[in-house]
């Protein structure tokens, strides 16, 4: 028993064990989407955080010490979003076609995006740090970040309501575009990219290729615009 | 591989070092992913040696989500008294951000397309 304490201590503070921890629960929600033929509601992402948080709690683990291993993880997305330049590139004639559409669904899908997330949450009783650290949740996260701080918010629950935000959009995305009967992957992935950023995105690649590069193009734009669209609804709304 | 690698992860630096150099609201990687896309335009061949990097990046997107979500157990009390709003505020307004943004895309291309 003392044996395993010392193991233990040892793996607890080493980031070997939470990034090998993080890809072995990753890989089991892969595994149960796909057992599941690819649902929509069996998110990768919903249950390897159930299970992390679980795994954390159980054995009284801090976020930060968690995050020591994981930021390796962590870090690809920086990566990651520049080589959505890759899809983009793939799609380029689609997307100069569709210029005009883009534009006006891009204002249309943020405006909507904030000033429902803030109507919403105001409606229901809620002001103050927890009320602003919502109005970026659209927004791929480490802008939203940026953002959430600019203009009062707490940026660690930001980060949290923009990874609910995109498993939400990645889960209801597909019912809810089948029953509003709209069938162009570029409207149906754009939309998605706008509302839920990179793990609507991800879910889009997963759905059909054109969809995911318009979701990723959709995901740069909306980081762009809810910059400068939220703290400009705020100062005139507050 | 590792070239490729190299070269997406030079057009972050380029990215990062210009969004904070002129104090950008583009946040970096987004400036990264733009200018690689321009790279792209002016020379094909490197768009076409570079994509199976890019794709296999792309792949497992998702994964590289679960870090920042694991946070939530560090809000978790405030989830518990708030919750159920935040909730039902992030699930609507989700909802209504994909519906208008589809709508307003495919409304107005088939509009254009039948147009031309």
């Amino acid at each position: 028993m003392n044996e395993f304490t010392q193991i233990w201590t040892y793996l607890a503070e080493e980031p070997l064990l939470w990034l090998t921890a993080t890809l072995i629960a990753y890989s089991l929600g892969d595994a149960a989407f796909r057992a599941s033929k690819k649902k929509p509601y069996v998110n990768p992402v919903l249950i390897a955080v159930m299970l992390l948080a679980l795994v954390l709690w159980g054995t009284a683990t801090p976020y930060q010490t968690y995050f020591e291993g994981a930021q390796f993880v962590h870090f690809m997305l920086g990566p990651a979003t520049v080589a959505l330049a890759a899809p983009l590139y793939g799609n380029l004639s689609k997307i100069r076609r569709s210029a005009i559409p883009m534009f006006c669904a891009l204002l249309a899908g943020s405006t909507t995006a904030i000033l429902s997330a803030l109507g919403v949450t105001y409606a229901l009783g809620i002001r103050g740090e927890v009320l602003m650290s919502i109005a970026p949740k659209s927004v791929t996260a480490p802008v939203a970040l940026g953002i959430s701080e600019s203009i009062g918010g707490s940026p660690t629950l930001t980060a949290v309501l923009v990874i609910l935000t995109g498993v939400m959009g990645a889960v209801m995305a597909t019912p809810l575009l089948n029953l509003l009967r709209i069938t162009d992957w570029r409207a149906r992935g754009f939309a998605v990219g706008v509302a839920s950023h990179g793990i609507g995105t991800a879910r889009a690649f997963q759905v059909n290729e054109t969809a995911g590069a318009f979701a990723g193009i959709g995901m740069g734009l909306n980081a762009m615009l809810t910059a400068v669209l939220a703290p400009l609804i705020v100062s005139l709304l507050v | 591989m590792i070239l490729h690698l190299t070269t997406i992860l030079a057009f972050q630096l380029i990215g990062e070092t210009l969004a904070r150099s002129f104090n950008l609201i583009v946040p970096g990687p987004v400036l990264g992913m733009a200018l690689l896309l321009a790279f792209f335009i002016a020379s094909p061949r490197a768009a076409k040696a570079i994509q199976p990097t890019a794709q296999s990046l792309l792949s497992h997107l998702s994964l590289l989500f679960v870090p920042a979500g694991v946070g939530i157990i560090g809000h978790l009390d405030r989830l518990g008294t708030d919750g159920p709003a935040i909730f039902l505020a992030l699930a609507v307004s989700t909802a209504l951000a994909i519906t208008v943004g589809a709508l307003v895309f495919s409304g107005l291309s088939a509009l254009l397309e039948t147009s031309e």
